[in-house]
């Protein structure tokens, strides 16, 4: 990169003055609560909102100079990866999976981003965020973006990536990122960032992007690698600003820490329950492995989150309790997902398949205590029916999780042989939750968690077949119909990956690739 | 001590950048995974403008950094001339 | 406790009773049987016998598992809501007591799965 350091007529701290507050006005004919509707009902009080600071500095100006460099940058390489046939260089078609899931589980949620950091911007009283969140709000519409344009280059070539936005609003596992953040852009704006700006930005993110985006790399996709550290290049902003709203809430008013404590407590369960994808894609579907789950979590939210609420002690701001159920699940959670998926692979829009021999012992070295005893039977079992033709295609639905919306997949915390089931009686009905956490949350709002589109429900309510449709007639098939309505091609985009159409084609393009046909 | 840590992605923008990083701050660790090179220090971290200029023989402004930057942990303060990432306990 | 909300906050549950077509929703798992990844969630009519459940709808749901054939029902063990239940074979699931959305477990002693693992 060659770029031209203009003569600075401003520092950079007098530049953000003027740029930031210098660009405010005082309203002289509207009540400032009249052009704020949404500054105060959640209950944070904020006496001086010119105590704000963006740490970087950034204004309006640079971001797009910077931001111009990244996109240009990124789509060169992107173009490079799709003209020299880049997919053909993945460790092999497994690998695709991983790009399924993400665009359409992830994907979709940076839009959601978008709109949410508009909307948090936009009610914001002061402009030291309403400038922060503008900026976010223009980074996650631009993730949206290129994630799209990347993947879109996989559209071509392999099943399942055709309908993603379709698929978002309705396929059963994609409404547990869903339902996560409609949960969050339907809260307040105060609530909004601390629950994506903190806690899941500052908190989880990491997680998503870090391990992931590099193992990527190590698998030979370089389009995914390049979106995705693009778009982390911008996240290194957005977790700064995640902090600083922290702190900043937390110096205007004492009564405000409860309340944040409480959100702080709530998103980073939330946010975890969601990263439950992440885990399995880390240790199942990364043909090449850099990092176990376990290990990621160790680093990324153990030492580094760790660092985090020690500093934040100084607020009164308390490691939130759900990680001592998290540290007890670390062993466990990827296997359980993965284990979910296999279970239902008639129904997922990726394929999936049960490790090789030497995945096994990889997950056994990294996972001394659990695998061995209590996943590599059941993985084992699986293996040995499918060589025989009788692969386990579960075809019962689950229960969910009233709150995350998970299958009710997980284990009591300390004896991974038991599910953990938990409930509540609310105005007469039961309602069912995976954890002490998720029960908690529902607890402290029902009136939101009853609303709650449980996937496997809508289904028997008759709510997810293509319209149309005559439940009654003869010969009626609840799966096929559900499959429709998802606008998933049965034997094209589930089953097993062994004998996939992806297989197939990945094998024979590979081969062209590399020899005369 | 907490640690703060600052990865950038692997490349030739970003390489004098550790280089620079990596001199000013003796307790550094350079970490290098695929396509990328994440660095922990304990308590703090600076990234120096100057360091930076000499290494690439051009001005550099620090806001550069977001380019390839993928993460970071610990409060920032950014001037013309520093970024520092620091734990306050 | 209340959501924080700037007016009235009040909405249907959605999964209300009468929304499943004079259906209510039964959740059952098998104790020690985690190859099967959760809990099972069915519809059944409220007059539905018992009996049926366990004769017509688990085989289909559970009986890939080898284990399943070698299930002795007499000693079958029952809990409802985590709690010790003894379900009568030949009444309706209204008359058992099960309710919409109940849930329901039972452990079949001496059977541990794949290898004893709890899969």
């Amino acid at each position: 990169m060659d770029m031209q350091v203009a003569k600075k007529k401003l520092g950079l701290k007098e530049k953000y003055q003027v740029m930031t507050r210098g660009l405010d006005w005082e309203p002289s004919y509207q009540k400032k609560e009249d052009i704020y509707p949404y500054a105060s009902y959640e209950g944070i009080k904020i006496h001086d909102w010119d105590k704000w600071e963006d740490p970087f500095r950034l204004t309006m100006d640079a971001y797009w100079k910077y931001q111009a460099e990244k996109e240009r940058k990124l789509y060169a390489i992107i173009d490079a990866y799709a003209q020299n046939n880049g997919h053909l260089n993945v460790t092999d078609a497994r690998y695709i999976n991983t790009v399924k899931l993400f665009l359409t589980g992830v994907s979709p949620l940076e839009y959601m981003a978008h709109r949410g950091f508009a909307h948090a911007g936009r009610a914001f009283p002061g402009a030291g965020p309403r400038v922060a969140c503008l900026m976010q709000s223009l980074d996650e519409i631009r993730h949206a973006q290129t994630q799209i344009h990347a993947l879109s280059n996989f559209n071509k070539h392999y099943n399942g990536l055709h309908d993603f936005r379709h698929m978002h609003d309705r396929v059963w596992y994609l409404s547990v990122p869903k339902s996560f953040f409609d949960d969050a852009v339907t809260a307040g704006p105060f609530e909004f960032m601390v629950a994506i700006g903190f806690s899941f930005e500052y908190v989880l993110t990491n997680l998503l992007f870090v391990p992931f985006v590099s193992g990527a790399a190590y698998n030979g996709d370089m389009g995914t690698m390049t979106f995705g550290f693009s778009a982390q290049s911008d996240e290194a902003r957005h977790m700064t600003l995640g902090l600083e709203v922290i702190k900043f809430i937390l110096e205007q008013d004492p009564d405000n820490l409860p309340i944040v404590q409480r959100w702080i407590d709530k998103w980073t369960w939330r946010g975890y329950r969601v990263l439950t994808l992440v885990a399995m894609m880390m240790d199942y579907m990364l043909p090449k492995r850099t990092m176990s789950w376990k290990e990621a979590w160790e680093v990324y939210f153990e030492e580094n989150g760790g660092a985090l609420f020690k500093d934040l002690a100084r607020y009164g701001i308390t490691m939130p309790r759900c990680a001592e159920t998290i540290a007890l699940e670390k062993d466990h959670l990827s296997h359980q997902a993965w284990g979910t998926f296999y279970n239902y692979g008639a129904a997922a829009a990726f394929h999936t398949w049960v490790p090789e021999k030497e995945e096994m012992d990889w997950l056994a070295a990294k996972y001394p205590q659990s695998f061995d005893k209590y996943y590599r039977p059941r993985l084992e079992f699986w293996r040995e029916q499918a060589a025989k033709g009788n692969r386990f295609y579960n075809k019962t639905l689950p229960m969910l999780c009233q709150t995350c919306q998970i299958p009710m997949l997980f284990t009591e915390p300390g004896d991974p042989t038991k599910i953990c089931y938990r409930e509540v009686d609310y105005q007469g009905s039961k309602y069912h939750f995976c954890s002490d956490h998720c029960k908690e949350i529902f607890e402290h709002e029902p009136e939101k968690y009853v609303q709650s589109w449980l996937p496997v429900h809508q289904i028997y309510q008759g709510s997810c077949f293509p319209e149309g449709t005559d439940p009654s007639a003869e010969g009626f098939d609840p799966l096929a119909a559900v499959l429709q309505y998802y606008h998933l091609e049965f034997g094209r985009d589930n089953l097993d990956f062994e004998g996939s159409e992806d297989q197939k084609n990945f094998d024979l393009w590979r081969g062209q690739a590399t020899k005369n046909g | 001590m907490s640690t703060v840590f600052i990865a950038l992605q692997a490349n030739e923008d970003t390489r004098p950048i550790i280089e620079a990083i990596a001199a000013d701050n003796p307790q550094a660790r350079i970490n290098e995974a695929p396509a990328m090179v994440k660095i922990d220090a304990e308590g703090r971290l600076t990234v120096r403008r100057a360091s930076i200029e000499d290494r690439i023989g051009r001005g550099f402004d620090l806001q550069e950094l977001h380019i390839n930057l993928i993460s970071l942990s610990g409060n920032i303060d950014e001037t013309d001339d520093e970024l520092t990432l620091s734990w306050h306990a | 406790m209340a959501v924080a909300a700037i007016g009235k906050y009040e909405f249907e549950p959605a999964d209300a009773l009468e929304k499943f077509h004079g259906a209510q929703l039964l959740y059952i798992g098998w104790e020690d049987h985690l190859l099967f990844c959760a809990p099972f969630a069915f519809p059944f009519p409220p007059t539905m016998p018992f009996r049926a459940v366990v004769e017509e709808v688990l085989p289909g749901s559970f009986g890939y598992h080898p284990d399943f054939a070698r299930i002795d029902w007499a000693q079958a063990e029952w809990f409802k809501s985590g709690q010790p239940w003894r379900p009568d074979f030949d009444k309706s699931l209204a008359e058992n007591g099960l309710r919409h959305k109940d849930v329901i477990r039972f452990r079949t002693p001496g059977l541990r799965g794949i290898a004893g693992s709890c899969s």
